[in-house]
């Protein structure tokens, strides 16, 4: 079976507006997503972008306003939520507080029925795949948070569900617990091989666990790609902005050279990648670039290539040395230096001029409005 | 959602519709109570002492309602800012009076009231007078102390659920801006805790108005109430056409402040729904 | 110095030991070896709680409200946890009036409710007044009270709890067969319990439904007129408190261990 394991085709979920459509409050817009079997695929977004609502859809605690879903090629749009074959690990873990953990785990078997043995044959397995053996007879009141969101896991895995929804589960947790689990989670989901559908906020998180990530915002999908993808090729300013940090600069096009895109800052020219390859010279384009592909130098020994600037704030952080560099035409680059040893761009202080150089590979002109649809 | 509802029209909304249509009949059984007739309103309205004895049952009610609420919000207070982890506890050692026998702790007022009671046995072995059985027992004294007695209890549950919901930042923010104890409690706590505090009042107004029990047995012919005429009407007189506008006055006489707190505060909220 | 004095726990002291008092001075006056209800004290006896037993009056009149107060009880709060239910789960048109509907025997004096339930019963319907009668008073004074305690319990709930047993498969009754309903257990029994308590204690309104069956204050009331009763009157007193104290514990007890086992905020009391 070659099926997708989850489709959505042309999905929106709007809220009102029955007498007047522009009255309406838009939760999902339009949106096509298509899962392959077998990967970890996240939605990532700020808060009130949809993705929760988008996952709900599929588990089906929502119905869409329009599109339609399919799961495993099977159409989905009238199936209630209990008859699906996708199983959620939610945000608070929902575990029931008057059944033992055992009981929690092997609650979706008992409703379809299986026999008493086999139900305890698969529910000691997926403990022993969650790592909870010894936890059986605890209520989950007894259960400390990271174990309580392992029983939600096995709760949900046991069923070998066709697609597993997990609702930004790891929220409640501390950071270093989570950064754990965001590991074994990945582990997990490769050992196990059900595709699942993650929802985040966090983008360290989706980089970290991913196969590809879907961004949002305010309803649509900026851009769908791996990680990689997501973090060189942002589709938009928004994405560049969301994921990581950006040194995003206003500059003019000049022209094409050497197949590579050249603008001007004020007097300097500088490379940029050609994207497309619609830009005439006299547009105004922003470049976006990563503060660690800009390297700093200081202006005396540099000579006179690079983007010239001055110093405005140092900051440590243990790993790295974040330099916030002042142009001539007022604007400012973030730039980021690793903190190594025989680095001399490590000893850079505030008023230092300085200039920064990039490869033009590494500096993105994104588009112009800001809004606009992924190329994927 | 049916069944509540059946039983609610069946056994709620039919009989007050039932006691209104009956107040139109000219007599209780037979003949007469085929009739239709405007008397009973008539006799109602030009009755004086009827009217006036409803509203001083409601002056008694009111009181009581007051006293009740007065005397509870110290112990909602104190169970709220000051009892810490035994709050539980003490609230439902306040409570478990309320759910003894009603009837029994009015008899044990009787006792304590009357003469060989407690109080006029203190009072004269005090040396004080010596047969002041007469003074508490038996008037309107007697049905205010005893009411306020098997109140109390009911009453310190609204007003401490009240004061629970106030987010306790806003004393911090009270005393950061200045505000000394007392001045606190004025401008925040009380006012913030007024819908508990009118929810208990009503909630021992509205029945008390219609009290008959306790003065029967220790109000005397002083202390009578207007229940007392009502049962009188039903259970003696046999004059139930009567008896109905009686009880109609006195429906009408307490949906007022419902309707006027309803105003102010979603009676759902108070519920808590 | 005033403001060292734990004025607060003064008056809460203070305030209990008023109204324990009078049932106190009850207890120990069933211990009185004399007829009268005064002072002075004239010994210790147990010669009241032996009569009690052969009081079959008295007894005859705790049985009919047990048999009132359980059947009662059971209809109050099985029809007070439907409406419950409805009013937490559901949003349908005139569920405000229906709230105000419930609500309204709370709040209406007993004895206007006592009269309408017995011209109805007389009057429209020619029903003879029995327990019956009385049972059916008492299940609408007590739908409310039986309504409200499962409604919050209801809401401290996670709705969360019950997306998690669809989502494992359960349709909507396996849903409130195997999560909603053992989860609110405890709070169905606390209803129960205090349905009871109010209906064991009813007077003011029963008293226009009785027929020739009294419940047990009926029955006491008739017997405040005769000195010679009063005795065994407290004495029952004493033992009927007890007892009804001890339900009440257990019915708290019930209702604060099904808040403790969901993992929702605690809804005040």
């Amino acid at each position: 079976m070659n099926d997708p394991a989850v489709e959505l085709l042309g999905v929106s979920r709007w809220f009102g507006g029955e007498q007047n459509p522009d009255d309406r409050v838009v939760a999902v817009n339009s949106i096509d997503l298509t899962l392959r079997r077998g990967e970890f695929f996240t939605l990532l977004g700020p808060s009130g972008c949809g993705k929760t609502t988008t996952l709900r859809i599929v588990a089906g605690f929502e119905d869409p306003s329009e599109g339609q879903l399919m799961i495993q090629g099977k159409p989905m749009n009238d199936v209630p939520a209990n008859r699906r074959p996708v199983n959620m690990v939610f945000q608070n873990y929902a575990l029931f507080p008057h059944l033992s953990v055992v009981d929690n785990v092997g609650f979706g078997l008992a409703v379809r029925r299986v026999p008493a043995a086999e139900r305890r044959r698969l529910v000691a397995e997926a403990m022993a795949l969650v790592q909870l053996d010894g936890y059986e007879k605890r209520r989950p009141s007894q259960l400390s948070g990271g174990q309580q969101q392992r029983v939600a896991l096995a709760r949900a895995l046991v069923n070998r569900p066709a697609v597993l929804l997990l609702d930004e589960p790891l929220g409640a947790l501390d950071l270093k617990l989570r950064k754990a689990m965001q590991l074994e989670l990945k582990h997990l989901q490769e050992q196990v091989g059900i595709t699942f559908l993650y929802v985040t906020h966090d983008q360290e998180e989706a980089l970290t666990m991913s196969d590809r990530i879907a961004v949002m915002r305010g309803g649509d999908v900026l851009q769908i790609g791996t990680p990689a993808e997501i973090y060189e090729r942002p589709a938009d300013r928004f994405v560049a902005d969301f994921i990581g940090e950006s040194t995003f600069l206003e500059t003019t096009v000049e022209g094409v050279q050497d197949n590579h895109l050249v603008v001007r800052l004020g007097e300097t020219r500088m490379g940029a990648r050609v994207n497309g390859g619609r830009l005439q010279p006299g547009e105004q384009v922003t470049l976006a670039l990563r503060p660690e592909r800009i390297s700093v130098a200081s202006a005396k020994g540099a000579g006179s290539t690079g983007l010239a600037g001055s110093v405005n704030e140092v900051v440590y952080l243990g790993t790295d040395i974040r330099y916030v560099v002042g142009l001539a035409d007022g604007q400012r680059a973030t730039a980021r230096v690793q903190n190594a040893r025989g680095q001399q761009s490590t000893s850079l202080k505030v008023g230092d001029a300085v200039r920064l150089v990039w490869d033009p590979e590494d500096a993105l002109p994104l588009p112009d409005p800001p809004e606009g649809p992924s190329q994927g | 959602m049916a069944p509540p509802s059946l039983w609610l029209v069946l056994l709620l909304v039919m009989p007050v519709v039932t006691m209104v249509l009956f107040t139109f009949r000219a007599g209780s059984f037979g003949q007469a109570a085929q009739q239709f007739t405007l008397n009973n309103y008539a006799a109602f309205l030009q009755n004086q002492p009827f009217q006036s004895l409803l509203a001083r049952s409601a002056g008694v009610a009111a009181i009581v309602a007051l006293l009740s609420v007065v005397l509870a919000y110290p112990v909602a207070y104190y169970l709220s800012f000051s009892a810490g982890s035994r709050r539980f506890t003490l609230l439902t050692l306040i409570i478990i009076p309320a759910w003894t026998s009603y009837l029994l702790r009015v008899l044990a007022w009787k006792i304590i009231l009357g003469s060989g009671g407690v109080l006029n046995t203190v009072l004269a072995s005090l040396g004080l007078a010596a047969d002041l059985g007469s003074l508490f027992l038996y008037n309107r004294t007697a049905v205010i102390i005893t009411l306020v007695y098997t109140w109390i209890p009911f009453v310190a549950l609204p007003i401490y659920a009240a004061l629970e919901r106030i987010e306790p930042s806003l004393f911090e923010a009270a005393r950061d801006l200045g505000a000394r104890p007392w001045n606190a409690f004025l401008r925040v706590t009380l006012p913030l805790s007024l819908p508990g505090v009118i929810a208990g009042f009503l909630f021992v107004f509205i029945p008390t108005v219609g009290e008959y029990v306790t003065p029967a047995l220790v109000g005397g012919p002083r202390g009578i109430m207007y229940g007392n005429l009502v049962q009188d009407q039903f259970l003696n007189a046999l004059n139930w056409p009567m008896g109905s506008v009686m009880s109609l006055a006195m429906l009408l006489g307490v949906l007022l402040p419902i309707l006027l707190f309803s105003r102010f505060v979603r009676l759902t909220e108070l519920a808590g729904l | 110095m005033l403001r060292r004095v734990p004025w607060g726990g003064l008056y809460f002291l203070v305030l209990t030991a008023f109204l324990y008092a009078p049932i106190l001075l009850l207890i120990v006056f069933s211990f009185n070896d004399s007829i009268l209800l005064t002072f002075p004290l004239r010994g210790f006896t147990l010669r009241w709680y032996q009569a009690l037993f052969e009081a079959d009056a008295l007894l005859g009149s705790v049985v009919n409200s047990l048999m009132v107060g359980v059947a009662s009880s059971l209809v109050a709060t099985v029809l007070g946890t439907m409406a419950a239910i409805g009013v937490v789960r559901f949003r349908f048109p005139g569920r405000d009036a229906f709230l105000a509907l419930a609500g309204v025997p709370l709040v209406i004096p007993a004895i206007v409710l006592g009269v309408a339930l017995l011209i109805l019963f007389r009057q429209l319907v020619d029903v003879q007044l029995s327990l019956w009668t009385i049972g059916l008073g008492h299940v609408v004074i007590n739908i409310p009270i039986a309504m409200l305690i499962v409604a919050s319990r209801l809401i401290g709930f996670e709705d969360n709890l019950e997306e998690a047993a669809m989502d494992l498969g359960a349709g909507f009754w396996e849903t409130q067969w195997r999560v909603t309903l053992p989860m609110s257990l405890p709070a169905l029994l606390a209803a129960f319990l205090t349905c009871f308590t109010t209906s064991f204690d009813e007077y003011a309104m029963s008293v226009f439904l009785a027929g020739t069956d009294p419940t047990l204050p009926i029955y006491l009331y008739s017997q405040l007129r005769f000195p010679r009763r009063l005795p065994h009157v407290v004495t029952l007193t004493a033992v009927l408190m007890t007892l009804s104290i001890g339900v009440l514990f257990v019915a708290e007890w019930l209702r604060r261990s099904g808040e403790r086992t969901s993992t929702a905020p605690e809804v005040t009391a």
